[in-house]
C-alpha cells in the first residue's frame, strides 16, 4: 500500500506513467536532483505524517517506502 | 481596518550594467550552464563593476521619487533593507539621503533577503502612529562582494541590485506577519575583523555559506506556512489571488510552493532568470518590472512573500 502510494506521488511529480515507476527505481534513473528529493521528502512527511532523512541508505523507490513504514510503526 | 495605513505611491529599480551570463562563469567555475538552469532557473545576473550600492540605491530612489511627483525634502523616513552597506558606518540610508539631498530621519534594517518584508511592517508603525506621510524603502545588496567567486554552489546564485518603493497614507496593507528563528548554521556571511592586539576570536573567512538543501526546504515550507496565515488574516484564499510576489531565491523554491499552494505560474511574479538572487531588492525589482509593463492593475490582490538569513520570514497581503 505504502509503496503504491509512493509510486502515485512520484508519478504525478514526474508527470509520468506510474506504471514506469518500480520498486527497484533509483533517483538517478528517475531524473531526480537534489532539489527533486527534498520536494519529494517534503510531500512524503506530508503526505504519511513522519519525519524523513536524506540518507544515503535510501536510493531506490522501495528503500522510500521501507523507511516510511518503518516510521509509521 | 485601520485609519492610517499606507499605500504604494511608486516603484522602481537599479541594476549594474555588467551582465554575466551562465556561460562566461563556466569558463572559470567547474559548471554549466544547464546545471545553474536546472537547479535555479537563473541564466544571467547582473554583478557591480565601478558602482556602488549607493549608485544603485540613489539611481532607484530618485526614480521613485520622479514617479510619484515628490521632492526628497518631503520625505519623512528612508528605511534600508541591506545586509552590507558600503560602509558598516554611516548607515546605507544616511549614504543615500545625502545624495537625494532628503533631510528626514534614515536608518539601516538588517533581515537579509526577508528586508523588504520588515521594513513594511516598521514603516506600517509609523503611519499607524500618524508619524509619516511620505516613507521611501530602499532594498539591495552588492552579492557580488559577499559570495566566494572560488564557491561553484554559491556564487552563481546571487547577483546585484536595488529595488525602491515610495509610501504615502492609503489602505492596501491588509496582512502583514514576520517570523524569525535564529540559526546561524544554515545561511551565515561572517564578518572580518579588525586588528584589536585584545582580539581572541577565530578570524573568518569574510564570505557566504549556505546548505543549500536545508535552506531550500526552510523556504518552500515557510513560503507556504505564511502566504496561507496572510491570506487567512485577510480573508482570501491563496488560489484567489491575483499575484504571488515570492523573493527570487530559486526558481524551483517558487515553483514548488506556487503547486503546493495551487497558484498556477502565470500568476507568479518572476525576475530571477535574469537578475539572481539579489537579496531583499528581489521583490521590490519584480514589482516594480511588472508595475512598469502595466501588468498590475488597480485593486489586484497581491501575496508579497520573503525568507532569509536569520533565519527570517515574512508576507504580507495588499491590494494594488
Amino acid at each position: 500500500m505504502t509503496l503504491e502510494k509512493v509510486i502515485a506521488i512520484l508519478a504525478e511529480y514526474k508527470e509520468c506513467d506510474p506504471q514506469e515507476i518500480h520498486e527497484n527505481s533509483t533517483f538517478e534513473e528517475l531524473e531526480m536532483d537534489s532539489l527533486d528529493t527534498v520536494d519529494l521528502m517534503m510531500t512524503f512527511e506530508d503526505e504519511f505524517g513522519v519525519q524523513l532523512e536524506m540518507s544515503e541508505d535510501v536510493k531506490t523507490v522501495g528503500d522510500i517506502a521501507k523507511a516510511i513504514q518503518a516510521q509509521q510503526e | 481596518m485601520r485609519d492610517k495605513m499606507f499605500r504604494i505611491l511608486s516603484t522602481a529599480s537599479a541594476l549594474p550594467r555588467r551582465r554575466v551570463r551562465n556561460e562566461e562563469l563556466a569558463e572559470f567555475l567547474d559548471t554549466s550552464d544547464e546545471w545553474i538552469r536546472q537547479r535555479t532557473g537563473i541564466r544571467e545576473r547582473a554583478v557591480c563593476t565601478d558602482e556602488s550600492l549607493t549608485d544603485l540605491m540613489t539611481q532607484a530612489g530618485r526614480e521613485a521619487l520622479e514617479r510619484a511627483g515628490v521632492k526628497p525634502q518631503e520625505l519623512d523616513l528612508i528605511l534600508c533593507a541591506t545586509i552590507r552597506g558600503d560602509d558598516i558606518s554611516p548607515s546605507q540610508a544616511c549614504l543615500v539621503q545625502r545624495e537625494l539631498g532628503a533631510g528626514c530621519p534614515a536608518m539601516d534594517l538588517g533581515a537579509a533577503c526577508t528586508g523588504f518584508l520588515y521594513a513594511l511592517d516598521v514603516a506600517a508603525g509609523y503611519f499607524a502612529r500618524g508619524r509619516v506621510k511620505r516613507v521611501l524603502i530602499l532594498a539591495g545588496d552588492t552579492m557580488s562582494r559577499l559570495v566566494n567567486w572560488k564557491d561553484r554552489s554559491t556564487c552563481v546564485l546571487f547577483g546585484d541590485g536595488a529595488g525602491a518603493v515610495l509610501l504615502g497614507p492609503g489602505e492596501a496593507l491588509r496582512a502583514i506577519r514576520l517570523t524569525a528563528d535564529g540559526n546561524s548554521e544554515l545561511l551565515k556571511i561572517p564578518h572580518s575583523g579588525g586588528n584589536s592586539p585584545f582580539d581572541r576570536l577565530e578570524p573568518q573567512q569574510p564570505y557566504l555559506s549556505m546548505n543549500g538543501q536545508e535552506v531550500y526546504k526552510f523556504a518552500v515550507s515557510s513560503l507556504c506556512r505564511d502566504v496561507r496565515q496572510v491570506c487567512s488574516e485577510a480573508g482570501v484564499l491563496p488560489e484567489e489571488l491575483d499575484w504571488l510576489v515570492p523573493h527570487q531565491a530559486n526558481l524551483r523554491i517558487i515553483e514548488s510552493a506556487a503547486h503546493k499552494l495551487h497558484i498556477p505560474m502565470e500568476r507568479c511574479l518572476t525576475g530571477i532568470e535574469t537578475m539572481g538572487n539579489t537579496s531583499a531588492a528581489s521583490i521590490p525589482i519584480v514589482l516594480d518590472r511588472a508595475n512598469t509593463n502595466h501588468q498590475l492593475q488597480a485593486g489586484q490582490t497581491l501575496a508579497l512573500t520573503a525568507f532569509g538569513a536569520g533565519l527570517t520570514t515574512g508576507a504580507c497581503i495588499l491590494t494594488w
